[in-house]
């Protein structure tokens, strides 16, 4: 009796021990992601730091490492989420707006639904290949032997690309190039594309938070159905809306490859003056530093413009979570 | 009053075809995709130096040789050395996520899952370029040392081990919240009635509640890899740009990705064989991670236990 007694209570005892190293285990493997994470932010610090200093935010690309920096590409981002995002949100609100009030239930909703489930899903470099496609080349309609050419006979550029330029309706500074090429307004348009699925999911969620009350309230006063909306659910669910849109707007600063593929430019020494220019953007000039020879260039100050880049990631978050944590109502 | 009432009704209509539009706009993006992937991509295949046997079944991939050639068409060796860092980043990050999720599902306090949870999610967050100069700045060296200095290995500097940690490190993320969900989705009343039989804690999550999220687990597993195979940047910035048949990750390999940013790079004219080539690598890309999306969605709905 004993003797069994003994057997089970090591036997027990055996067990437990063997919960308590899963236990650790599991621990460990939580701790390995955040330890990766403080060991990345650590070593960026350490080789970056030093680097972060004036001419970083002054100076252009330069072949003297101690003079070089990223002014384009600061200048280029801030330009390019700009348009992005007054791109995505009437679009990707919108979206969300037909498929939460609007859309019954049919094959195409359900189809739509699926649908941006799968773009979510697309590599970024796939929204690159479409914008360098689609706005880039425009299908290549405006070369001198296509088809559109031929029809209308189009007054095109003589290269092989062709290509149009013009004022809309006579209004000098309303230019537009046929097709966008390489321009500010091509990434942009392509980076929209790129969020544009994720803008519509958080936007959904924030539309979906609203209590039916709500809108039954607005109908019982005689609103109409866009008065609910634009007056009622909008406006509240307005911060969800916007948190959703930054934090997808803060993705899109770190985006690399897209706007590589689209055609943007490593070296930019200039500002650009108008959506026509060509650009670089933060994440391409750290890959180009990255990918230089020197040492300076590839440990010091690809370190630093993570630094930056890094610290622009960062308060968008801080913006989001702000906006989350004080402008959201609770119901 | 009522000529108010009509322009309203047609105020009413119009915002709700514009809303329409804007909802439909989604599929015109995926009709976009397709069209501009696959017109250049066929483009691509009719060209009479490129046979499309022999790109999916060559071994060769030499598109910047001076001999165009359907020889130095063979699309495998960018499937393999993708396939290759997929595989190695999902075997690295699956075990770590899932004990992270069972951590934070099953042991962690609410309190502490609060703080740790946003944390891991950080990783995701960080840009892909970042990883890349992180793998050539730790974790390459560290890889030297262990399989060059201590082992006798040949490590190339550029190689896929260390592509493949730093994808590792940035899939955690999504591997922890699919399993987490999963876990989570495994009714109490389960673990109550192992723990009621006398079963340990471990053994009611080994026993129990993981083989009744295995689908999720599944899932995240093929998401991992899905992941990892469209990654870009920091595959293309640690593994290097060496097409070739190898299941070595101590060596350099290229991917489907980093091909298509190299010739981005290399400024290939519009219409030239590689400026299409990177369209016919983009499409079977493209539908390399559609299937894997589409296979862990499926096991993620079809082969969930129901409980309720």
């Amino acid at each position: 009796m004993n003797n069994i007694n003994g057997s089970i209570s090591s036997n027990l005892r055996r067990r437990h021990r063997i919960g308590k190293i899963f236990l650790a285990l599991i621990i460990f493997s939580t701790m390995v992601g955040l330890l990766m994470l403080t060991i990345l932010l650590i070593d960026i610090a350490v080789e970056g730091a030093e680097w972060v200093r004036p001419e970083l935010f002054l100076n252009y690309h330069s072949r003297k490492p101690e003079k070089a920096g990223m002014k384009s590409a600061i200048v280029g981002s801030i330009i390019v989420m700009a348009l992005t995002g007054f791109f995505s949100f009437p679009i990707g609100v919108g979206a969300a707006i037909y498929i939460e009030e609007y859309a019954e239930k049919s094959f195409l909703t359900r189809l739509i639904n699926i649908n941006i489930n799968n773009l979510a899903g697309v590599p970024s470099i796939v929204y690159g290949m479409l914008g360098l496609v689609v706005f880039g080349r425009m299908f290549g309609v405006f070369s001198p032997d296509s088809w559109l050419v031929n029809t209308f006979n189009l007054p095109v550029g003589q290269g092989a690309l062709g290509g149009m330029e013009f004022n809309l309706l006579g209004i000098k500074w309303l230019l537009i190039k046929l097709p966008f090429g390489r321009s500010i307004l091509a990434g942009a348009l392509t980076m929209t594309l790129l969020i544009l699925p994720v803008v519509i999911i958080s936007s959904r969620e924030a539309i979906r938070a609203v209590p039916n009350s709500i809108r039954l309230a607005a109908y019982a006063l005689g609103a109409t159905k866009w008065q609910t909306i634009s007056k009622q659910v909008l406006p509240v669910s307005m911060p969800g809306i916007l948190t959703g849109i930054i934090l997808a707007l803060s993705r899109a600063i770190g985006e690399t490859a897209p706007l590589i593929i689209m055609g943007a430019f490593t070296y930019v020494p200039f500002l650009p003056e108008s959506v026509w220019d060509q650009f670089t953007v933060m994440p391409i000039q750290i890959y180009n530093w990255i990918t230089l020879p020197q040492a300076e260039y590839r440990n010091h100050l690809a370190a630093a413009g993570i630094i930056i880049l890094l610290a622009v990631l960062l308060s968008f978050n801080a913006v989001a979570v702000f906006l989350r944590k004080k402008l959201e109502i609770k119901w | 009053m009522i000529n108010k009432l009509k322009i309203n009704k047609l105020k009413e209509k119009l915002i709700s075809r514009i809303l329409f539009f804007c909802g439909v706009f989604s599929i015109l993006i995926t009709i976009g995709i397709i069209i501009s992937l696959f017109s250049e991509a066929i483009s691509f295949f009719l060209r009479p130096e490129v046979s499309i046997i022999k790109f999916f079944t060559g071994t060769n991939w030499r598109p910047l040789s001076s001999k165009v050639s359907s020889d130095n068409f063979g699309v495998l060796p960018l499937i393999l050395g993708t396939m290759l860092i997929g595989i190695i980043s999902a075997i690295i990050s699956v075990p770590l996520g899932l004990g992270s999720a069972i951590f934070l599902s099953e042991y962690a306090s609410e309190k502490t899952r609060d703080i740790i949870k946003p944390l891991i999610e950080i990783l995701a967050g960080i840009p892909s370029v970042v990883y890349g100069y992180f793998a050539l700045s730790f974790i390459n060296p560290i890889i030297q040392t262990v399989f060059e200095d201590w082992f006798g290995l040949d490590v190339n500097f550029f190689n896929a081990l260390s592509a493949s940690m730093v994808l590792a490190i940035m899939i955690i993320p999504t591997v922890t919240s699919i399993s987490e969900d999963a876990i989570r989705a495994v009714p109490g009343s389960l673990r109550e009635g192992a723990l009621s039989l006398g079963a340990t804690k471990f053994e009611v999550i080994t026993k129990v509640v993981l083989p009744a999220a295995l689908s999720g687990i599944i899932a995240a597993f093929i998401l991992a890899i899905s992941r990892a195979v469209g990654e870009t940047m920091a595959v293309t910035i640690a593994a290097g740009a060496t097409p070739r048949m190898t299941f070595n990750p101590l060596n350099s390999v290229q991917t489907m990705t980093s091909f298509i940013v190299q010739v981005s790079f290399g400024d290939a004219p519009t219409g030239s064989v590689n400026g299409q080539s990177i369209f016919a690598v983009g499409a079977t890309l493209f539908m390399i991670t559609l299937l894997m999306n589409i296979a862990s969605d499926f096991i993620l709905n079809r082969y969930r236990e129901e409980y309720e």
